[in-house]
């Protein structure tokens, strides 16, 4: 009995697309063992399948050699199996204890009875060193927070098997680390763990074995140690990828964007969450802000974008004030705005693809006439950007945004906002959750704008991605900008510096 | 055979949420059976084929009693699409009701072509008037818009029967006053093409409602924008649509629907019906909930849906001629109605059934 988890032959289908094909994943017992595959390749699916939410077409499941059916999430839990989501399942006006306990309360006399629950809690967090408050509401705790709360719930369901659906995509550098090295005391004790992620170093870092897939098909498993990054790329895209992205010499030109003393308010105390925010963007740069997660950055933007009100600062596009238009008369003027948050701004996940698509332009004469929109062009539109971004998803056009796999959500945002050809392209955290291929892509697609003479304002937080990208780093902290620097002239440990607070430097509007 | 034909029914979704309404009604009617073998086991099984079918021999009242709730269901459901809870098609009804009747009491000096199509737009436009009230609260203040239409019925209410009583009592009878004949809804034919009942040119506007509200919600730039704001308030913000104005005309829309339907019900002669001072809202008006949700928002599952309700009601009639009192009858009915409503709740249950049972098959 050597593999704790044999999933043999799966197959499995939708209206239009194999997201299975014959897949076979064999865990053993006390490995880390990482999936890997490009966006829609089936890695998702996959792990549902495992933990009951979808059930394969073929194929069969073995949990320690014995052939088992998983019919839902909770068959998965009597078998030890646990699992986080890409997207987080928690109940956000319940509490982080109230939320671990969910489907599994103890009641005493028909009352919710949480005492023991929370010393449960309690116990499990100060052992993994997964700090959190079991009374705090999901609503007010940040995501890499959220996530603990996932992995405790795991825990206290006693499970054995650990499933991570790209767990790190939402974490900042230091949360990273942090969950590898749980990681591998979970796999110390003797627990397995399925790790989804697109990063390549970080399996690299912590997995034993990796399983690759792509389109739905298994390519092969290798020993990590045996192969080289360059080889798990390759064998996940089926060609070879350039990590450095290869970048031109800027051409500047005249100013598009200016920020002018902004200032924004905290709404519940006297905090400033933008102090005196001043910098511009040219055309032909790539303009890029960095800085540790919540000091400022999506407040930034969501000013900026008008999401969020404020009352002190100007913004200036192409020499005039734009600061009190309304959302959509900054959309027509020329900003496009790939999101932080895709699927609570980015999306109508009910929608399907096509109409996504059209999201601020449906009233524009190319989609509508007499107020009746023009399905034949609005379908058109959407097959010209499917084929031109390589989103795949299985019905095209009429995919309903909701069954599409995380990176090709994306993937249709970046398609939208890009193909308006904005003269500012906003682009907060663009490469989230999407594949090395895809990254390369989207890196190929923000320098071609900037080569095209439009200006690009990239939020970030992985350095590699600022380093590489980016023609002028502004680092965030706390609210300020406290440095503005070139990337030939700085390198990660001062950016690291910088981000922590620990050092200045001066900052003035080119 | 049997999950061969269940497989076909839901290759894609619409499939699904036809049969889902379908099984809905199926469970609706197995419940009712059994309210009618507990309370009469002896004749429980005619008196369940009476009420399914008798009203095919009766199209013309089937049409008359699925007139107004087609409009509410469409108040109900357009609301619904945009993400609205509109549980005041009732106030927007007797609101609608009271101007229809106002209209058609007073204004003679009207040409008397014109003056039911008048009195009918009166109604429409109270409605919406109505409707906008709870709309503007919720787009402007953020009150929660069950709340405000619940409490805009009992205003309409009171208002309504003050109306009544003192300004078109019709002492003789104790009721509203009857409308001019030129203000009545005129047949055209249709009460004679469908036999005995009272199919006036108020079912074919109904109709049009139907045909008009699918092509705003499946085929306009507006549609689009309120389901966009229904689906996701926030992604609506961020593409710029102004989600405000989309609550507030989604509500005078859906509250003008539940106006013409009060015209369609009281724009009658002596003998049709007449508002009165007891103060109770007009059923109809809560019919639209479960009409909608049966027909799941969408226009033509709201006509079916409003069309099943009234067999129902019609052969609920028939029913009579057994040993059923009368409060009985009723109770049975609206378990009918309201039992499959429930069901509908459940349609993602009933889904994950549907493809449980056809995976078993193609292992098997
Ligand atoms: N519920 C569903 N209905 C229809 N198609 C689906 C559904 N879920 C997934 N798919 C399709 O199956 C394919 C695989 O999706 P999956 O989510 O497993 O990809 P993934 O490997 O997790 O990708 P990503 O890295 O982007 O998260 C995609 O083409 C997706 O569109
Ligand atoms: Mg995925």
């Amino acid at each position: 009995m050597e593999h704790v988890i044999e999933m043999l032959n799966i197959t499995k289908e939708f209206p239009g697309v194999k997201a299975n094909d014959n897949v076979t994943l064999q865990i053993k017992r006390g490995e880390i063992h990482a999936l890997l595959g490009e966006n829609g390749a089936g890695k998702s699916t996959l792990m549902s399948i495992l933990f009951g939410l979808y059930q394969p077409d073929n194929g069969i499941i073995k949990v320690n050699g014995e052939t088992v059916k998983i019919s839902n999430p909770n068959d998965a839990n009597d078998l030890g199996i646990g699992m986080v989501h890409q997207h987080f399942k928690l109940v956000h006006n319940f509490t982080v204890a109230e939320n671990i306990v969910l489907g599994q309360e103890e009641t005493k006399k028909g009352l919710l009875h949480l005492d023991e629950a929370i010393e449960k809690i309690l116990y499990l967090s100060n052992r993994y060193k997964l700090k959190v408050n079991p009374n705090s509401y999901i609503q007010d705790i940040s995501v890499g927070m959220q996530q603990r709360v996932e992995i405790l719930k795991m825990l206290y369901r006693d499970a054995e098997i650990l499933i991570f659906d790209e767990p790190t995509a939402v974490l900042t550098p230091q949360e990273i680390e942090e969950l590898m090295k749980i990681m591998k005391e979970f796999a110390a004790e003797g627990k397995s763990i399925i790790l989804i992620t697109h990063k390549l170093n970080e399996i690299k870092n912590v997995a034993d074995r990796c399983t690759v897939l792509r389109k739905g098909r298994g390519i092969g498993t290798v020993n990590v140690d045996d192969v080289s990054l360059e080889t798990m790329a390759e064998m996940m895209v089926g060609r070879k990828v350039t990590f450095k992205v290869n970048k031109k010499a800027p051409r500047m030109g005249d100013e598009v964007f200016r920020v002018e003393n902004l200032y924004l308010q905290s709404a519940n105390s006297e905090r400033m969450q933008l102090n005196n925010i001043n910098f511009n963007v040219r055309r032909g740069e790539i303009v890029c802000i960095a800085g540790i997660e919540g000091n400022g950055q999506t407040e930034l933007i969501k000013t900026i974008t008008g999401l969020t009100p404020h009352k002190k600062g100007k913004l200036f596009l192409e020499g005039k004030e734009i600061t009190h238009y309304s959302i959509r008369k900054k959309t027509m003027a020329g900003i496009g705005h790939i999101p932080e948050d895709r699927h609570k701004h980015g999306l109508v996940l009910d929608y399907n693809l096509a109409e996504n698509l059209i999201l601020q332009t449906y009233f524009e004469p190319q989609f509508q006439k007499f107020g009746f929109l023009k399905f034949s062009s609005i379908y058109t539109n959407a097959r010209a950007l499917i084929e031109e971004y390589d989103i795949r998803c299985g019905k095209g056009p009429y995919s309903i945004v909701r069954s599409m796999s995380g990176g090709n959500q994306q993937k249709a945002i970046i398609a939208r906002e890009m193909d308006r050809e904005p003269d500012l392209l906003i682009a907060v955290q663009p490469t989230r959750g999407l594949d090395v291929g895809a990254i390369e892509y989207i890196h190929k697609q923000l320098l071609s704008h900037r080569d095209n003479g439009k200006a690009v304002l990239l939020v970030s937080l992985e350095l590699d991605e600022v380093m590489n990208v980016s023609d002028r780093i502004l680092v965030m902290y706390e609210g300020e900008l406290v440095a503005n620097v070139l990337p030939e002239e700085t390198n990660e440990n001062e950016l690291g510096l910088y981000m922590a607070g620990s050092k200045r430097g001066e900052v003035h509007v080119s | 055979m049997l999950a061969k034909f269940i497989h076909f029914i839901t290759r894609t979704e619409n499939r699904i949420s036809v049969s889902s309404s379908v099984l809905a009604i199926i469970s609706g009617l197995l419940f009712g059976l059994i309210i009618m073998i507990i309370t009469n086991p002896l004749e429980s099984i005619p008196a369940f084929f009476t009420i399914i079918f008798s009203g095919f021999t009766d199209i013309g009242r089937v049409l008359e009693i699925a007139t107004p709730i087609i409009l509410t269901g469409l108040s109900v459901g357009f609301a619904f699409k945009t993400g609205l809870f509109n549980i005041g098609a009732a106030g927007q009804l007797m609101v609608g009701a009271i101007a229809a009747i106002y209209v058609g009491v007073e204004w003679t000096f009207l040409p008397s072509s014109i003056h039911w199509l008048i009195a009918l737009l009166a109604a429409g436009v109270a409605g919406a008037f109505w409707g906008a009230i709870p709309g503007f609260l919720k787009a402007y203040r953020n009150v929660h818009e069950v709340v405000a239409t619940i409490m805009m019925n009992y205003i309409g209410l009171y208002f309504v029967s003050y109306m009544v009583e003192y300004r078109l009592y019709d002492l003789e009878n104790a009721r509203s006053l009857t409308v001019k004949e030129s203000a009545i809804i005129p047949y055209y034919g249709l009460d004679k093409l469908f036999g005995r009942g009272d199919v006036n040119f108020g079912f074919i506007i109904s109709l049009i409602s139907v045909l008009i509200i699918f092509i705003i919600l499946s085929k306009t730039t507006f549609g689009y924008q309120l389901k966009a704001v229904g689906y996701n308030k926030d992604a609506s913000k961020y593409a710029g649509i102004n989600e405000k104005n989309g609550i507030v005309l989604a509500m005078v829309i859906s509250g003008l629907l539940a106006g013409l339907a009060g015209a369609t019900i009281f724009l009658t002669g002596v003998s049709g019906r007449h508002l009165e001072t007891t103060e109770v809202l007009v059923s109809e008006g809560f019919d639209g909930i479960p009409v909608a949700l049966i027909g799941l928002s969408h226009p033509f599952g709201i006509l079916f849906s409003a069309l099943f309700i009234g067999l129902l009601e019609q052969g609920g009639f028939y029913m009579q001629g057994f040993n059923f009192a009368p409060e009985i009858i009723d109770i049975i009915t609206s378990s009918i109605i309201y039992f499959s409503a429930l069901v509908i709740l459940f349609k993602g249950f009933i889904v994950k059934l549907y493809k449980k049972n056809n995976m078993k098959d193609v292992k098997g």
